[in-house]
């Protein structure tokens, strides 16, 4: 997959407006607590993911050591610690889901993109992942792409959406 | 039909909106709050309503509320738990996207009862778009002079924000909740001292689940004692159930808690009854942390009473042969279900959330897992279904938090009940197959079922 490793790491004034105004909602002194939401925008605004540099500024913005951010990436699982797809794929795998089929649903997106779970298509354009529960169970079973959630998923339905996706060339769209 | 305090309105179009909501008789609690009582007399009504936490361990919430240390000087925050990330609830998320001022509302009120100035509602961040309606609502509320300073001119000033998670189901246990929220690791503390001495930035917090907080308006509404009346014994008023399997009307349902287990799976009102008209096997009743139970002992008690839709009730006969509502996740899993494979998923869950300060847990959920794995493909011998009774033995009671518990129970249930079909994958793994759900999702004839 290529990085553009020369891309500058900074924020847009407007998306920094934004941070600033997070990072002001906590009491004084406590500005920490904005590291997670600030993490979020990070990665939604430097491709999917979040690399040393980008965790470095995050640091520097909010003003505490890199390691704080390091420590904190590596524990969520909504952190992409490695560069993923343009489009990543999450699908549930836990009892609920299971029982309605989530398992079809991962094979089939495996042989349909030939790729297995946690792997990117070579041209960088879909990543799945199998995730636990996303509180979705009653609609099961489900998959995530970014913000977006689809519930209530057949193979048909998985296939007509993957169909649309690699013609538009997807993104991942955060929120 | 039941009694509806907290979806009477789910369905009126645009309640998710302040002036519908408003409509529909919203904002009459913090009204009435804010006018009429002291924030020592909400604190009474809660008391006396007999409500309990609906996050999962059924806390009386008036109790938990008059422990809040209140020192001169210092804040005090209360936090809504909206992590909701126990397999099969999803409850709160419907709660907050469709009527998110029931729990704005819920929020200010509990604020003032507490003498807080600040709340933060805590959700988890695959909710993104439901974070989003959340400030939608918030930002009308301040709009509409329902936050902010001086609230309805009562002199009361409530700030109240959204914090999302990034994905740990550790982060809904409420003082791992904290260290995240404070922007670390979401490991969970050592207790004591409680949230209600120290909690969040050290001081003293209140944090409750999405739907504890929501059915404060109600409270407020009707009175304590009114809402007392609802429901049965200690079981007062009514439960949001996630409800998911193998049912015909997947989604969740308010109950009058005291409703029969089998009115709610059969009934037309809640499941509908099993997909396809299968049998019955199997219940998870309130999340995927409670016991699992097969289909006579969810659907009577071991004393041959029917089993009730309650705290009481599903505990009925302890471990051995009762369960706990926990947060209200109710699986249903049909005849075709392998226990085995299913706990195999929520093992697997355990084992990835678990945080890894705790030996037992961190090591225990990964071994029980890599057991599960040997047995569903056929590797299994009968020592390993003894050895994961041990381990899950070893894990419980012995961690910080209840999450060792919690992966725990589904284990220790599933062999205590199901025994037999461990020792049947045992010694014929490969003949269990689960494949039927391709047949199931393909609209495809399904092949018999050995
Ligand atoms: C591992 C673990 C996960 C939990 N997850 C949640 C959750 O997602 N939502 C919730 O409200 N409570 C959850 N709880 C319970 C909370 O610790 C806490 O008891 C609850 O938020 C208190 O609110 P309540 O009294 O209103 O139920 C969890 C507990 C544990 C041990
Ligand atoms: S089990 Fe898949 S969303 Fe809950």
């Amino acid at each position: 997959m290529q990085i553009d490793q020369k891309r500058e790491i900074r924020f847009s004034d407007e998306t920094m407006a934004t941070v600033q105004k997070i990072i002001k909602r906590y009491p004084e002194g406590r500005q920490k607590s904005a590291l997670i939401p600030v993490l979020h925008i990070a990665q939604a605004e430097f491709d999917g993911w979040l690399s040393p540099a980008v965790m470095d500024y995050v640091a520097s913005i909010i003003g505490i050591q890199s390691i704080e951010v390091y420590e904190v990436a590596s524990f969520y699982s909504m952190f992409n610690m490695k560069p993923v797809g343009k489009c990543l794929i999450e699908v549930c795998r836990t009892s609920s889901c299971w029982l309605m089929g989530a398992e079809d649903v991962v094979k089939h997106i495996e042989n349909k993109l030939k790729i297995k779970d946690g792997e990117t298509s070579a041209d960088g354009q879909f990543t799945l992942k199998t995730v636990e529960c996303l509180g979705s169970c009653g609609t099961a079973p489900m998959m995530q792409v970014g913000a977006d959630y689809y519930e209530n998923l057949t193979l048909e339905k998985v296939d007509s959406l993957l169909d649309q996706w690699k013609v538009e060339g997807k993104r991942s769209r955060y929120c | 039909m039941g009694k509806k305090l907290l979806l009477e309105h789910i369905d009126v179009p645009g309640i998710n909106t302040l002036s519908v909501y408003r409509s529909k008789g919203g904002y009459t609690a913090l009204d009435k709050a804010l006018k009429t009582m002291t924030p020592d007399a909400v604190v009474e009504e809660v008391k006396t309503s007999g409500l309990r936490g609906r996050g999962g361990a059924g806390f009386p919430t008036g109790m938990k509320w008059s422990f809040l240390a209140k020192p001169e000087g210092v804040p005090r925050y209360v936090v809504c738990n909206a992590d909701e990330s126990e397999p099969g609830t999803f409850k709160d998320r419907y709660l907050m996207e469709k009527i998110p001022h029931l729990l704005i509302e819920g929020m200010i009120v509990s604020g003032f009862a507490l003498g807080a100035k600040s709340s933060y509602i805590y959700i988890r961040g695959e909710y993104f778009y439901v974070a989003r309606i959340l400030e939608q609502a918030i930002a009308e509320a301040y709009e509409a002079g329902l936050l902010g300073k001086n609230i309805l001119n009562s002199g009361f000033d409530h700030d109240c924000y959204v914090q999302v998670g990034a994905g740990a189901y550790i982060c809904g246990e409420e003082t791992a909740l904290l260290e995240s929220l404070e922007g670390k690791r979401g490991n969970p503390r050592i207790k004591p001292p409680f949230p209600a001495v120290a909690g969040l930035y050290g001081c003293p917090t209140v944090v409750n689940n999405v739907e504890t907080i929501a059915a404060v308006v109600p409270i407020v509404n009707m009175g304590g004692a009114a809402y007392a009346g609802i429901g049965v014994g200690k079981s007062t008023g009514t439960k949001l159930i996630s409800a998911s399997g193998h049912i015909n009307k997947p989604g969740v349902y308010e109950i009058e808690l005291g409703v029969p287990v089998e009115e709610f799976i059969y009934s037309d009102e809640y499941c509908g009854g099993i997909k396809g008209d299968r049998k019955l096997k199997a219940v998870v009743a309130g999340g995927s942390s409670v016991p699992i139970l097969p289909a006579d002992l969810i659907l009577k008690t071991a004393n041959g009473e029917p089993r009730l839709m309650s705290y009481e009730s599903l505990a009925d006969g302890g471990f051995a042969s009762g369960t706990m509502l926990g947060s209200g996740g109710f699986i249903v899993m049909d005849e075709s279900t392998s226990i085995v494979k299913n706990l195999y998923t929520f093992t697997r869950f355990y084992h990835h959330e678990s945080c890894g300060q705790c030996s037992p847990c961190r090591e225990g959920t990964g071994w029980m897992e890599k057991i599960l794995h040997k047995i569903l493909h056929g590797h299994g011998s009968i020592s390993d279904v003894d050895l994961l009774w041990d381990i899950q033995s070893k894990i419980e009671g012995k961690t910080i938090c209840p999450l060792g518990d919690a992966a725990a129970w589904p284990v220790a249930s599933a062999i205590r009940h199901f025994r037999g079909e461990f020792e049947e994958f045992v010694r014929n793994g490969h003949s269990i197959k689960d494949v039927r759900h391709y047949y199931r999702l393909n609209g495809l004839p399904e092949p018999a079922y050995s």
